[in-house]
């Protein structure tokens, strides 16, 4: 059926927690009280990627692209756009507020760089919909490896493509897949690991959320190639929505014969199972979380055996992550030839990452591989809030590291970022600026760790609690030079002796920012100094008599009344009682209040 | 929906396609805009807009052509117009595009890339501002 016009509306779950399922609803609504139902069609798709302005919607064929969108404003779109046939300009994106100009979506600078293939379809199809999935080339792939190619040609393919996986560590795709079809057995699995732990990090989330059945067709891909007949999804129970989708997803293409006995009528059966986390960090570890699909608590195991060679049950089992998967069709449809032209000499296709903290436009990003941190930041990500100065950025979450200024223009591939004491990890990017204090933010990674860290092996069950007390320490003023020294020799000890991902990459974040941040440390240990004000316990706010009127605002902000004074005379805080919160400091209009 | 076999996945995504090709912009080089002011309304341009979608899914030109509406061109004395912009065509603003002359002009601009006699009337305005 031909429409008039396609209003896409954001369903990623950004944009739903900002009401973008009542905008929806309203569309609809309105579209039959005003009398046009049937010259617009409504779809609510996967993510935009450009969440810090949404919920986004965005009307085809006029490509308007509308920003911070509420609910109330369906009416307007429906009445001015499809009936009218006109803009609605005030909510059309706009670089800069005041200038009020629009931008058409091609000219955003936020998608100007970006590059998408795992997100080739967020945003624009209906996730629940595998006909639309199916219409973009869905199960296409599928086919050829069912009826036209062997398993050999398969991994021949992703050989030329030179795949890595995308969950961190960058191991080559085809040797896992290559190592699990030779051994003969009389059962194989294939697991799809969607146990997105690291904070900050949504790549996986939304790639399921906005296109599911590219990982469902790639892992039945990978169970054809492999010889597997089953598979499982771990994904964890905190990602309700992509859950969802997912499961009618599953149930679409088992109707459909896509899943199930005589896959397409090729004689070969494969289904898949969801596995739900309970939200264990450590079930990210491809050990650890093929324990827990087994039903046992998730705990890392030694490699070798690897699980290529002995996973599931002690079969070979191939285990991947999501945004690993969702790149597999395309290499198939289009030829890995296609997808090595794309990135670095060592590091092919694309990533995605979740940008997020101190920056303009958060949002998800994909981007060729060998693209520098300085556009992806400065470019896409609309530089840092407020105008502030950049200070570094955090790759890897918990397991990465900081890369400083000084590495802006660096190209990222796996190599570089390992090389500059960080990792690829899943994607997470998170932005700080010079209000962020790096001790602080390292004892935050550390404070993860422990929590996070599943007891087994003594290095990181021992280690990252010694690492916290330390930089607790330091936080507290309390440190001294040689606790500096202990932070290396007990970081260094966990990366030779920990048993998992977990522990040796555990002291990084660490150890880099004490590498580039050296003399914040010595800072904060010799002067009792935290210049960004972050830690608490080094901070002293005072009063400046000269310049305070005796407004008396900082002390009915205060929640602990410890600022008292006459009015119209200067007042004091009583630094006992200060409990260190920034009120009286963000309050004071006349400057009158220093941190010190 | 029962299992499918291959040819009835691939038939099922030849159909899919051209339905998803309509909503999409990219690629397509091929644009049709309607003049839906209140004086094309009122002269039938629905109409006219409904025609013209019909006739370019008729002609299987559905993955080639954006059909767009914009406001008044100000020929208000030959509503409904309809303007065309097309690679290797002069791009022409046509008036008193009926409903019944609509089909006509998808067949004879688009298909057999002649232009539609008795309708011609302008050009667009760009073109006479930078003159």
């Amino acid at each position: 059926m031909a429409y008039k016009n396609y209003i896409l509306v954001c369903g990623g779950t950004g944009c739903e927690s900002a009401k973008a399922d009542e905008i929806y609803k309203n569309l609809l609504h309105e579209a039959e009280a005003q009398g046009v139902k049937g010259d617009v069609q409504v779809v609510k798709t996967g993510c935009f990627g450009f969440c810090e302005k949404g919920p986004i919607v965005k009307v085809l064929p006029s490509e308007s692209f509308y920003v911070e969108v509420k609910p109330e404003d369906a009416k307007e779109i429906i009445a001015e756009q499809v009936v009218k046939g006109r803009e609605v300009k005030r909510l059309l994106y706009k670089k800069d507020q005041k200038t009020a100009d629009t931008v058409k979506v091609e000219d955003i600078e936020f998608y100007q760089k970006q590059f998408r293939i795992v997100l080739r379809n967020c945003g624009v199809i209906n996730p629940e919909s595998i006909d639309e999935y199916v219409a973009r080339d869905g199960y296409a792939a599928l086919e050829k490896v069912l009826f036209e190619m062997k398993p050999e040609d398969v991994i021949a393919e992703l050989k030329t493509a030179g795949l890595r996986g995308r969950g961190g560590a960058g191991f080559p795709t085809w040797r896992k897949w290559e190592f699990s079809r030779t051994p003969v057995a009389d059962q194989k699995y294939v697991v799809c690991n969607a146990d997105e732990g690291d904070p900050g990090a949504y790549m996986d989330r939304s790639t399921i959320e906005g296109d599911p059945h590219s990982v469902i067709e790639a892992m039945t891909i990978c169970g054809k190639t492999i010889g597997a007949t089953k598979g499982y999804v771990y994904i964890r129970a905190e990602y309700p929505l992509a859950i969802d989708r997912l499961k009618i997803a599953l149930q679409q293409a088992r109707d459909y014969g896509l899943l199930g006995k005589n896959i397409l009528g090729s004689g070969f059966d494969f289904d898949l199972e969801i596995r739900l986390g309970a939200g264990a960090f450590v079930c990210g570890e491809e050990t650890a979380l093929l324990q827990s699909v087994e039903g046992k608590r998730g705990m890392p195991v030694p490699r070798p055996p690897f699980p290529a060679v002995k996973g599931l049950w002690g079969k070979p089992t191939v285990i991947n992550n999501v945004e690993t998967w969702a790149n597999i069709p395309v290499i198939i449809n289009k030829g890995g030839a296609w997808f090595a032209k794309i990135g670095t000499e060592t590091s092919k296709g694309t990533k995605v990452f979740a940008l997020t903290g101190k920056i303009n436009n958060s949002g998800l990003v994909e981007v060729p591989m060998g693209t520098t941190l300085r556009e992806i930041i400065f470019d896409i990500g609309g530089g840092i809030k407020g105008g502030k100065k950049f200070k570094g950025a955090q790759t890897g979450g918990p397991s990465g590291g900081i890369i400083t200024s000084d590495f802006l223009d660096t190209p990222i591939d796996y190599e570089s970022l390992t090389s500059l004491g960080s990792m690829m990890g899943s994607g997470g990017l998170i932005v700080m600026d010079e209000d962020d204090c790096v001790v602080n933010i390292s004892k935050f990674y550390m404070e993860f760790c422990v929590d996070e860290s599943c007891g087994k092996c003594s290095p990181c069950r021992v280690g990252t609690n010694q690492m916290h007390a330390i930089l607790e320490k330091i936080t507290d003023g309390k440190g001294t030079r040689e606790d500096l020294a202990k932070l290396h020799k007990i970081g260094a000890a966990m990366k030779k002796a920990a048993l998992c991902g977990l522990g040796q990459t555990a002291p990084n974040p660490t150890l880099s920012t004490i590498k580039y941040f050296e003399k914040e440390y010595l800072e904060h240990i010799d002067e009792r100094k935290c210049v960004a004000g972050k830690c608490k316990k080094l901070v002293v706010f005072e009063v400046i008599p000269e310049k305070c009127i005796g407004c008396g605002l900082c002390a009915r902000r205060c929640p602990v009344n410890c600022i008292a004074g006459e009015k119209k005379q200067p007042h004091v805080i009583d630094k006992m009682k200060c409990i260190k919160c920034g009120e009286c400091y963000n309050a004071c209009k006349f400057g009158a209040i220093v941190k010190k | 929906m029962a299992k499918m076999t291959l040819e009835q996945l691939r038939k099922l995504r030849e159909d899919k396609k051209q339905d998803l090709t309509r909503r999409e912009v990219e690629g397509k080089e091929i644009q049709i805009i309607v003049g839906m002011g209140t004086c094309g309304i009122a002269a039938g341009a629905k109409q006219t807009f409904d025609e013209i979608v019909k006739a370019v899914d008729e002609y299987g030109l559905g993955a080639d052509v954006i059909i767009r509406q914009t406001g008044c061109m100000g020929l208000c004395y030959v509503e409904p117009t309809v303007e065309v912009v097309m690679p290797g065509m002069p791009t022409v603003i046509y008036g008193k595009m009926t409903q019944e002359t609509a089909k006509e002009l998808v067949r004879k601009h688009l298909v057999e890339k002649s232009l539609l006699e008795n309708h011609i009337f302008d050009r667009p305005a760009a073109d006479i501002v930078k003159k």
